[in-house]
Parts: C-alpha cells; structure tokens; sequence
C-alpha cells in the first residue's frame, strides 16, 4: 500500500458522493484520473485490505436492534463457548477480551424482540448466563482510521 | 416513507457498490428502474438517517491497527452524558456509550473504544485522555482484544418491517433460501 492507497482509504471513510460519476469526483478531489481510483480499489478489496465499500445502515432507524453482550466462559470451555456462540447468525463480532467476563461479543437482529429470544438460546445452549449491555445513550460514532 | 423498491435497494448496495465509472447506473439496471431513481432514493435515504454513512470499510489489522481496547468506567449517572461528550470530542476515540451496570461484576457504565497500533500507543493514549478529561478519580478497566473470532457486518436476510408491518420479502420463502440470501451490512452496536 502505498502513498496514494493511504490518501484513498482516508478520503473514502469519510463518505462518497451520490452522483452520477462519483468515482470522477473523488478522483479528480485527489488529482487522479478515475481509471486509476478504480483500479487501486479493485485491487485493495482483492487484497483484502478493504472488506467492503458501501452504505453503513443505521440499526434502529432500519427497525432492527443492536446489543453489546458478554459472558463468564470458565476457560476450558472457551472454544466449545466460541463455537455455540458464533453459530448464530445475529452474532456479528465477537471478541475474546482480558477480563472475568471474558468474550464479547455484538448481536444484531431484524426485529427489537429477537434479541431477547436469541439471549435466552445462547443461555439454553451454554448454561451461561448472557450480560446484556444494549446502549442507553451514543455520544460519538466516528471510526476512522488514518492509514 | 420507506417502499418496496427503497427495500429493494438497500439489498442491491449492502455487498457493497460497484467499482465502475457508473455504480448507479448498474445498480438501476439491476432493479429495472431509473439511474437518476437510484441516486435520489439513496440520497433520501441518507437523510432520512437509515443510510448512516457511506464508505469505506477498512479491516484494522490490515492497516497496522491491531491494538484494540474498549475502556469502560464507572462515572456517577448525573455526570456520565458531560463526561461522555467531553471523551467524543477527543481525536483517538473512536466509539463511545453509556451501557447499564451489571451489579457487582461489571460496575460499568461508560464505555470508549480506542484503536491503535501498538498496546502501548493506546495506554499512552488513555493516560493522556484520563488527564485532559479530568477522569483520574473514575475507576475503569482497559480491555484488549486477545483474539477476534468474528467479524463482520450485521445480517439482514430481509427486508426490515416498516412501520405498518409491511413486509416486501425480496430473498427467498423458506429460512434456508433467506440465510444463502443473506449480505453483510457495516454497523457498529
């Protein structure tokens, strides 16, 4: 990745024209000629540098519903605990983190209720019980990273 | 509001846009409606806030970020929306809550997330920010990732019901046909 990759990446995370030509928009705002944005965009989602590029949906807005939740897994059961867990399509992150509550892990759901539906099957499947954290206030989402 | 073909879209666009010099116009091709349709639709949908933003997703590891700590604190609730506007407003955080306590095991209730390259970067990062905040009297954790065994955006494998429970289905009948259907989405919780 070099120089101009990184000036891509940095330009494109913080949204995209909807226009007509919008790649020649871009383009032209970092002195590129669009064949080449294209081309350094293909190759950066090939390379798996990018995973996506595309519209982040708002959860709520779209009726669905988001929860961060975490569980105590004792740690000889953690790979079994990671297995059940990550087998449910609503899990969409889930992390393994330095504390007695030890995997964190992000559920997102089409509709409100299945949240509570699928805690309660993670608790049947795991005999654990399911700290659930949905968020009570956002005061900041901006994840961008300088590349 | 919201109709079939807004639905319809949001489907088209969720993998992600095409790389080609007219991305709307393929995606309009696509669903058999206008090229100047799209770009209004999704421009509507933008401002009506179910389109959050509109970029790129970049995978952290691969851009050197593999230091990711949720910090959370435990700050009393009649301080916690100053404090947690006084932490937004710092350049390294990058996501910040207020969650519910959880009793004694989790005393909780402000979380921040901070990505850096190094562990130490980011505990350099947090000490600095403890002080300019004024949060040294708040009790906290750090929480490094030790591994990531899942990530990816939420999944949708239908259309979300709209306000009067309308529910155009554009993926399959059956629930193995709408799981093959289902698309990644980019959100954070």
């Amino acid at each position: 990745m070099d120089a101009i990759d990184k000036a891509i990446i940095n330009r494109l995370q913080q949204g995209f024209p909807i226009c007509a030509a919008p790649y020649q928009r871009v383009a032209e705002e970092l002195g590129l000629v669009e064949a080449e944005l294209l081309s350094r965009l293909q190759t950066m989602l090939a390379d798996g540098v990018l995973s996506r590029f595309g519209p982040m949906y708002h959860a709520e807005q779209m009726g669905g519903a988001l929860t961060l939740a975490a569980l105590k897994v004792p740690g000889e059961r953690f790979d079994e605990v990671t297995e059940i867990v990550n087998s449910f399509p609503e899990v969409a992150h889930n992390y393994a983190r330095n504390h007695l509550l030890n995997m964190w892990f992000v559920l997102a759901t089409e509709q409100p209720e299945q949240v509570a539906t699928v805690i309660a099957e993670i608790e049947r499947r795991t005999g654990l019980r399911v700290f659930n954290m949905p968020k009570i206030s956002e005061y900041y989402v901006g994840l961008q990273l300088e590349a | 509001m919201i109709d079939a073909i807004d639905y319809q879209l949001i489907a088209a666009v969720q993998t992600g846009l095409p790389i080609a010099a007219r991305p709307y116009a393929a995606i309009a091709e696509q669903l058999a409606i206008a090229e100047q349709d799209v770009i209004e639709r999704l421009a509507r949908l933008k401002t009506l806030g179910l389109i959050k933003r509109w970029g790129v997703v970049v995978k952290h590891r691969q851009l050197g970020y593999r230091a990711n700590a949720m910090i959370v604190m435990d700050v009393p609730d009649d301080r916690v929306a100053r404090v947690g506007a006084l932490i937004s407003q710092q350049a390294c955080v990058n996501l910040c809550y207020q969650r519910p306590r959880q009793g004694e095991i989790w005393p909780y209730n402000l979380y921040c997330m901070i990505h850096g390259k190094t562990r130490d970067v980011v505990l350099e990062q947090w000490a600095e920010l403890r002080h300019a905040c004024n949060l040294c009297e708040y009790p906290f954790e750090v929480l490094f990732s030790r591994r990531c065994f899942k990530q990816r955006g939420a999944l949708y494998a239908r259309p979300i019901a709209n306000g009067d429970g309308a529910v155009p289905c554009i993926a399959g009948e059956s629930r193995a046909e709408e799981i093959k259907n289902k698309q990644s989405f980019g959100m954070h919780a």
